[in-house]
């Protein structure tokens, strides 16, 4: 098969991928110091030319997880639409990642929303702020140690009242 | 509202070197973002020379509900998203579930989620032209678009009682089959709709106003497209020939004869051809679906028995396990008819089955990443599952978030007037922007 060849490849070049594969989806795991480059090697050399989309996955609670947030980077091809997923683990209290905006331009938004939602800070991002919440907000809505309800936030919103504004 | 008083908005709001350029808020309430999205424009005269979009205004976490409701609660969530379509979203919410169930859905079922989705596709394109025609001052095309929208809520509403969210498709089928009445109504729809089509060809597609306004506005390489993600009719436009229904084709996609409209202009003029062009198909495939509907369930098959009988069945079998084909192995996913529920004993036990908090049916700990071709472009769901029936995560790529992304892009060196133009034309639904 087509992926299998693909992967032999990316697996000489990069020696510590691990690959896997689940209903016909392609996974390719590779660590976080050499994710960049297989992404880019994906992107240059494979085709895999379009950016589908970047999100996360905060593992806290997740039945034998090991490490904390599972980043997924979603590739596919333009003209055959052939699809490989990416994944990379961090673990720190201070998660940081490759930005990938040098390579697809439309990465910006979507990394700002996994900053915005996870805390997972990715290094070289032109613009890393707060996307869907605002810049006040203090946490980090969808890691698993923030409660559905959150944190009082609703009720303690700042009101603008006609006299101040 | 003063810019110096909005930090986060970085360097729009001083240029040294520019003094006698001007910023101007457009939104977040405002007619022609017809949803609630704020754009920061940075003028030179009428001339735009950046813009910034704030978003987040209808931000309700439904990604975060998404880990607390169960898979058949959630599609309630999913018609919100994007509520100009919520059929598509219903059918792309509950393929990626039964894709990461490993099940497949009867052929009546297929053909009746190709058709639902369709109309919605229709539904969706009708209102992104007619709002374009809104937009550019044309409001009898707004009014002639906005027509056929009513059928098709109607034609919803005899299939699962609601006109606006629909929440149609269950985990394993849908709420209930299609009546005779709602068949007989799409086929009426079907022989309405091209009348409707070309009174919107004619009113507008040579209205030297609107070609103007359109024409050579908002552009966008076919390079670029690929390079900001885009899908759907918007990279379509730019020369992309991408469409999922044709790439991996999910549902009965396969069996129905369409074609994939593209253009090569890439400017707001070529997205509203494709959008019309893509009414037409789906008439196409809504036609097809509808003369050859095929007889039998609407539901995948199980041992109705619900969970418990066959917690047993190892993990191997079960994550390869192929709907109906497997009678006895396979997991009762299907909620019973209310029907037996009420009436009957063993309805009542599986629908508890179902639905009790320490019951449900049970996922492997496995992610899947699920892609359908929604009106707006690519909608996919990455959903990751723990073994229970409620989601870890889901995610949802909706594609006007990465739509949106491209607007300053677009804006950029054209005139204030063109801002709804272009917004227009990328179909900017503010509830799937921000979910």
């Amino acid at each position: 098969m087509m992926d299998s060849r693909i992967i032999q490849q990316l697996q000489t070049a990069f020696p510590d991928l691990t690959a896997s594969e689940f209903r016909g989806q392609t996974r390719v795991v590779a660590p976080v110091e050499s994710v960049h480059e297989v992404l880019e090697a994906l992107k240059e050399k494979f085709a895999f030319d379009l950016l589908v989309d970047i999100t996360c996955v905060d593992y806290l609670y997740y039945p034998d997880a090991e490490d904390r947030f599972g980043l997924v980077y979603l590739l596919a091809n333009a003209e055959t639409g052939r699809r490989i997923t990416v994944r990379c683990f961090v673990n720190d209290t201070d998660p940081t990642v490759p930005s990938v905006v040098g390579l697809w331009t439309g990465a910006n938004w979507l990394e700002r929303e996994v900053w915005d939602m996870f805390g997972v800070c990715f290094d070289g991002h032109p613009d890393l702020r707060r996307i869907l919440l605002p810049e006040e907000f203090t946490a980090h809505p969808l890691r698993k140690d923030y409660p559905l309800q959150g944190r009082g936030e609703r009720h303690n919103f700042p009101v603008i009242t006609r006299a101040e504004g | 509202m003063p810019l110096t008083s909005v930090p986060h908005l970085g360097d729009l709001a001083h240029d040294e070197s520019r003094p006698y350029l001007w910023t101007m808020n457009f939104g977040p309430q405002h007619p022609a973002t017809h949803t609630t999205l704020r754009l920061v424009l940075k003028l030179d005269g009428e001339r735009v020379v950046d813009a910034m979009p704030d978003i987040g205004f209808l931000h309700s976490g439904f990604e975060k509900l998404g880990e607390h409701l169960d898979y058949n609660q959630y599609v309630t969530v999913t018609d919100r998203m994007n509520y100009v379509s919520p059929m598509a979203n219903n059918v792309g919410w509950h393929l990626a579930v039964e894709k990461l169930l490993g099940i497949e859905t009867p052929p009546r079922c297929q053909s009746i989620r190709v058709i639902v989705a369709e109309l919605a596709r229709i539904s969706d394109h009708l209102l992104c032209l007619g709002a374009m025609g809104l937009d550019t001052g044309a409001l009898t095309h707004f009014i002639y678009a906005f027509n056929p929208r009513e059928q098709i809520s109607d034609i919803f509403e005899a299939l699962c009682g609601a006109r606006f969210t629909n929440s149609y498709t269950r985990v394993g089928g849908l709420m209930r089959d299609a009546s005779p009445k709602a068949i007989e109504m799409i086929r009426d729809f079907l022989k309405q709709l091209p009348k409707t089509l070309s009174d919107l060809e004619r009113l507008m597609n040579r209205n030297r106003i609107f070609v103007d306004r359109m024409k050579g506005v908002g552009v966008l390489s076919k390079a670029e497209a690929i390079n900001r993600g885009c899908s759907g009719p918007i990279a379509r436009a730019s020369g992309v020939a991408r469409d999922l229904r044709k790439d991996e084709p999910y549902l009965n996609y396969r069996d129905f004869d369409f074609n994939v409209c593209c253009a090569e202009g890439g400017d707001c003029y070529a997205r509203y051809l494709v959008r019309l062009a893509e009414i037409r198909e789906s008439l196409k495939i809504i036609h097809q679906a509808v003369e050859n509907l095929p007889a039998g369930p609407v539901h995948v098959a199980g041992t109705g028995r619900g969970q418990s009988h066959f917690r047993g069945v190892d993990d191997d079998r079960q994550n390869n396990a192929v709907g109906a084909a497997k009678i006895g192995t396979v997991p009762r996913v299907i909620l019973p008819d209310k029907e037996a529920v009420a009436s009957t004993i063993e309805g009542l036990i599986s629908h508890f089955e179902l639905v009790m908090t320490n019951r449900g049916f049970q996922t492997p700990c496995e992610e899947i990443y699920c892609a359908t071709e929604a009106p707006n472009g690519e909608l996919g769901f990455y959903i990751v599952g723990d073994g229970t029936s409620r989601a870890y995560r889901a995610r949802c790529r909706g594609p006007s978030f990465v739509h949106f992304a491209l607007f300053p892009h677009l804006i950029r060196g054209h005139t204030i007037g063109d801002v709804v133009a272009v917004l227009g034309s990328l179909n900017i639904i503010a509830a799937e922007l921000d979910r």
